[in-house]
């Protein structure tokens, strides 16, 4: 696949819809007359007319995707933000509330809070909020890349305990 | 062991811990590369408390691959999957390791609590849950 110019990336995962997010950005496309923005949507019920969505794409034709969007928006779940820290891509992440019945429990709205002094991640608490930062979203920053392994503290610690057996 | 989408990319990050081991690594959706290892990723079917004919399924796959792997050490960064994969780990003899998500920072997952007892280590990556949690230890975090 290759893309000329921008190529915006929506993901809620695969597990559950989120049509609340899905509905908003394809809301956004449509007043903004955007036609590039692709979404992997899930189980979500909202049916786009603007975006191009797949309820489920394979690991390489997503990965694809993550490598070539300008832009990732995601709900806050961990692949979605590690994968943008580690590619050095701007992400906007809307929780999924559980008080809504969009998830189990709250962990999401805790990813939030706890991500979002980090540069490149922005964190929309609602839909307007989301809004707001896709109507800045040229002024929008990847942080540096993150290192694709985990410090080594952590691993030589695992690896040391595997070693014990 | 890692579900698809974040507990797997956790796990990919983590890789330098099984440096020249023979490593099977396993997920939920086909076409995940093998971060480490030679051998292509084994797949076994995503279950959740609601589905319970989906969780036999999953448990069966994972009884056929820990038969045939006959692992040492079983290492998972969950979610569901990964609470079968210790247990029955365990009873078939292999060392067992939960490292709970990131994700989950003021609590240990429902997971990693139903787990927690009956694995050898228990990790969780937020310094401050292993007050909360005595048999929890914290090595850091994946980032």
């Amino acid at each position: 696949m290759f893309w000329v110019g921008h190529l915006i990336l929506l993901s809620v995962g695969t597990q559950l819809p989120f049509d609340r997010l899905v509905r908003t950005v394809d809301d956004w496309a449509i007043a903004t007359g955007r036609s590039d923005v692709v979404a992997q949507i899930g189980p979500s019920t909202y049916v786009p007319r603007s975006l191009k969505a797949f309820p489920f794409l394979a690991p390489q034709a997503f990965q694809e995707l993550q490598l070539n969007a300008t832009i990732m928006i995601s709900h806050a779940g961990m692949g979605s933000i590690l994968t943008a820290m580690e590619y050095g891509k701007p992400i906007i992440i809307m929780a999924r509330d559980h008080r809504r019945g969009e998830h189990r429990n709250g962990h999401q709205l805790a990813t939030a809070e706890r991500f979002k002094a980090v540069p490149g991640i922005y964190v929309a608490s609602d839909e307007r909020g989301l809004v707001e930062h896709l109507t800045r979203l040229a002024e929008l920053t990847g942080s540096e890349k993150l290192p694709s392994r985990a410090p080594a503290s952590f691993t030589d610690r695992l690896r040391d305990f595997i070693l014990r057996a | 062991m890692a579900s698809a989408g974040g507990h797997w990319v956790q796990l990919s990050r983590l890789v330098a811990a099984f440096d020249g081991f023979d490593v099977q690594c396993v997920t939920t959706i086909k076409g995940a590369r093998a971060p480490c290892g030679g051998r292509p990723v084994a797949i076994v079917r995503d279950g959740s408390q609601t589905d319970p004919m989906a969780l036999v399924i999953m448990f069966a796959q994972l009884l056929f691959i820990v038969l045939k792997f006959r692992p040492s050490t079983i290492v998972t960064t969950g979610a569901a999957p990964g609470v079968f994969a210790v247990r029955l780990g365990k009873l078939l003899g292999a060392r067992t390791v939960w490292i709970d998500s990131i994700a989950n920072s003021e609590e240990l997952s429902l997971s990693g609590r139903l787990v927690r007892k009956h694995v050898d280590l228990c990790l969780t990556q937020w310094p401050h849950l292993t007050d909360a949690y005595p048999d929890v230890q914290c090595f850091g975090s994946v980032i």
